[in-house]
């Protein structure tokens, strides 16, 4: 029982670190704080997916979100120089009706999740052994084909990226392999031919500074 | 594992309309929003994996897994639009990227 109360424990604590630093997200001045705050966001829930026993999941969401994707906001909110002032001039335009329709979609989506669900419990671990042998066995069998496409997916995102933001300098003198290795012999050396002048007898020149 | 299913749904659904008041709060920062699209993800795997678990079906934590590989691929090309659009315009405030309005 004492081991139920400390797991409840855990999420509400995990679940109010996470809610805090999402709404530090949307309403911090600083870009680069929100990114943080986004930082602890995921972490938090990646300790609660941990709490609902889906390890592999989690650690995933901490390698991949954590290590790679935020790095990159990082990366680019670093990179572009950005005037803070002009950015916050419409926050409290707009801040009644994002709260308003934040609210509302709250009240909506929790009347519809209703009371009767607040006591489901959980039945067995499902997964039996281990979460990553339950999941490997789903992806590696019936999800071998989406697995693949998702491979290819990452693939053209990676090329996708690459080609947007690369920018083909005008100055620079690079060399290009195609038109090098495609040169033949006639593109290079002209021969021309000539008619054989035979050389004037040049007299030698007298030195005269010498007397 | 004794914590209710609705606990999640609930965590879950207050995540995503914080990500929703994010967007229509920050109309100036495409960053801000990119991120906010993130975190509606993130809530959404969430509810994910609750019911995989709780359903005892694994097919929801694969979803999660595919939910993950568009997500990175996404916000890769996205903040590579934002780069460009940023050296082109000098600006990535929403307000300003109308041309194609006229």
């Amino acid at each position: 029982m004492s081991h139920s109360i400390f797991q409840m424990v855990c999420f509400i604590a995990f679940a109010v670190v996470a809610v805090g630093a999402a709404l530090a997200v949307v309403s911090v001045k600083n870009t680069v704080h929100a990114v943080l705050a986004l930082v602890l966001t995921f972490f938090s829930t990646a300790c609660l997916w941990m709490l609902a026993e889906a390890e592999f999941l989690a650690l995933a969401l901490v390698v991949v979100y954590v290590g790679a994707v935020m790095v990159l906001f990082l990366f680019v909110v670093m990179m572009l120089d950005i005037d803070l002032e002009p950015i916050r001039e419409g926050f409290i335009k707009y801040l009644p009706v994002g709260i308003g329709a934040a609210v509302i979609m709250l009240v909506e989506m929790l009347g519809i999740i209703g009371v009767k669900a607040f006591n489901v419990q959980a039945g067995p671990d499902p997964a039996g052994t281990s979460n990553i042998e339950w999941l490997g066995t789903a992806l590696f069998t019936h999800f071998l084909l989406p697995f693949e496409i998702a491979a290819l997916i990452l693939t053209v995102g990676l090329v996708a990226a690459v080609v947007l933001a690369l920018r083909v300098r005008t100055f620079s003198k690079r060399q290009n392999p195609a038109t090098q290795s495609a040169v033949r012999a006639p593109g290079r050396v002209r021969m021309v031919k000539m008619a054989t002048v035979k050389a004037a007898a040049v007299e030698p020149i007298r030195q005269e500074s010498q007397s | 594992m004794s914590i209710p299913l609705s606990w999640y749904i609930v965590f879950a659904t207050v995540l995503f309309c914080i990500s929703i008041a994010g967007l229509f709060i920050n109309r100036k920062n495409v960053i801000v929003l990119l991120m906010c699209i993130e975190l509606m993800l993130l809530a959404v795997n969430t509810n994910f994996v609750a019911f995989s678990r709780f359903l005892g079906n694994p097919s929801g934590q694969v979803f999660v897994f595919f939910i993950m590989t568009v997500a990175a691929a996404e916000s890769a090309i996205g903040l590579a639009v934002v780069v460009l659009m940023f050296r082109n315009r000098r600006t990535i405030n929403v307000d300003e990227i109308d041309s194609l309005r006229y």
